[in-house]
């Protein structure tokens, strides 16, 4: 159990049944009046926000949050399967609930996959992934159009905007924040 | 933590508060900082000290100073509330208290303007100093510092500001909420401004305003939209200030209620005490404002997080 007291930016509480990240916080209290407690908070399953303000006699609950380190095995359909690399237990993930973290997935990867009550919530990816390119169209040496950057597809069916002289076979490196383009690898 | 610059410009501060009370003849006192009771307010909860407490504000003992026949009293000490901490409070933060007798809030208005003018006549041009003759650069903001400045009234203000009535907010137990969200922000942008005339059940140790009864003679200083000082004309009718300690005690919760009790002494000594007004400045908050900081825990020597 939290009291209002111990809202801070970045404390995760249940409000509503639901688990909340506190993005923003202010502490206000007007001459001779009581504490508020101002805060703006992230729904972490919707993304919904919500601004409300506390006073020190309300009271959270502790939102039942555990993350396990998970390996993403295949897809099958809207599936995505992953499991549990401590207890080896499988489950899968609807592809809804992944977003666009399904454009950095390759099979056997491991990430931190977010649970409520049980139910996973949100994936982490890691904040760079190397990519396999699969389509590209050929960089037509003294093309003058201008054009600085060309569509690429990477092995998850992804498409990108990339250098011209990224080609087919290269592995090029993501930053998965903004799904761009960081540089070409060379394994 | 306050650099070299900072360390000198608030003891330069410091140095040009104390000198204007000095030369408007009120009498430097200090006061304990560690008391075995305060007065009982519902919203300031005191830091304890070994069975004592320390102190929420200096209130109590420079009011017994006035009735013991002292006339004009200022005081600079740290006081303590526990639980605040943010942008513009700390648990320990520095006061600033002056009480004259034969006066109200109107003079204690007076006294803020001339000394804010004093303040920027002695320290106008000091580094880190965000002002310029009587003109405080806020951003790309000046607000003028000349007086006279506004004075608004509460009611005034949630008519003007709030989407519900000074009445209705009252009514709702959404007074401070309702402050905080749609009036405050608006309160001494341009000039600073004297929000006054609180409901009397927001004001415990004010006086009953003449003729309105159901007003206190308070008010609260605002520049920028942040709450410096709050002021009143001093409540010394000793059988009405009982029974509003008996409400405020009422409203505490079983653990704060056995830390507070009825200040006997007090109240005997406020039965001698005539006509007198007193008001706490928050100088952590106004010198956050003179040179151009976001937060009281930048114009501190040490604030919590220095100790990381």
């Amino acid at each position: 159990m939290y009291t209002a007291a111990d809202l801070r930016k970045g404390l995760k509480v249940q409000v509503d049944g639901a688990p909340y990240i506190v993005t923003d916080f202010e502490f206000s209290k007007p001459g001779k009046g009581q504490a508020l407690y101002r805060c703006k908070m992230r729904n972490m399953i919707t993304g919904n926000q919500l601004v409300q303000t506390y006073r020190s006699n309300d009271k959270f609950d502790k939102p039942d949050l555990e993350e396990r380190k998970m390996q993403y095995l295949y897809c099958q359909e809207n599936d995505y399967h992953f499991m549990d690399t401590q207890n080896f237990e499988q489950l899968a993930i609807d592809k809804e609930h992944l977003g666009d973290n399904v454009n950095y997935m390759i099979d056997n990867m491991e990430m931190e996959v977010l649970f409520f009550q049980d139910k996973p919530i949100d994936v982490s990816m890691p904040m760079f992934v190397n990519l396999l390119v699969t389509k590209a169209d050929p960089w037509a040496k003294g093309d003058t159009s201008g054009s600085d950057s060309k569509p690429v597809t990477v092995e998850t069916g992804y498409v990108l905007q990339v250098p011209p002289f990224v080609e087919e076979g290269d592995k090029i490196q993501i930053d998965t924040r903004t799904g761009a383009y960081v540089t070409r690898v060379k394994e | 933590m306050l650099d070299l610059q900072g360390l000198r410009f608030r003891a330069a501060f410091f140095h040009s508060l104390r000198s204007f009370f000095v030369r408007q003849q009120f009498l430097e006192v200090d006061t304990p900082i560690r008391q075995p009771l305060l007065l009982p307010e519902l919203n300031i909860e005191p830091l304890a000290s070994e069975g004592w407490f320390l102190q929420a504000s200096p209130e109590l003992c420079m009011k017994r100073l006035l009735a013991a026949g002292c006339s004009r009293i200022f005081q600079l000490c740290n006081c303590f509330r526990k639980g605040e901490r943010g942008r513009l409070h700390l648990e320990e933060f520095t006061m600033l208290e002056w009480y004259r007798t034969n006066g109200g809030y109107e003079d204690l208005m007076a006294d803020c303007e001339a000394l804010l003018g004093s303040l920027l006549a002695d320290l106008g041009g000091m580094a880190p100093c965000t002002f310029s003759n009587e003109n405080l650069r806020v951003g790309d903001r000046v607000i003028s510092l000349h007086p006279p400045w506004e004075r608004l009234s509460v009611h005034e203000a949630f008519a003007r500001y709030s989407p519900v009535s000074l009445e209705q907010a009252l009514a709702a137990d959404t007074f401070d909420e309702i402050l905080v969200e749609y009036v405050e922000p608006f309160l001494g942008m341009d000039r600073p401004l004297f929000l006054y005339d609180y409901p009397v059940e927001l004001g415990s140790l004010a006086k009953r305003k003449d003729g309105s009864p159901q007003l206190a003679e308070r008010f609260e200083l605002y520049i920028n939209g942040i709450e410096l000082a709050n002021g009143f004309s001093e409540l010394t009718d000793s059988h009405e200030q009982r029974r509003r300690f008996e409400q405020e005690l009422s409203m505490m919760d079983e653990e704060r209620r056995q830390q507070s009790r009825m200040p006997e002494r007090f109240l005997e000594e406020l039965a001698g005490l005539d006509r007198a007004a007193g008001i706490a400045l928050g100088v952590d908050r106004l010198l956050m404002l003179l040179i151009g900081k976001e937060s009281v825990g930048e114009v501190v020597s040490f604030a919590p997080v220095d100790f990381d």
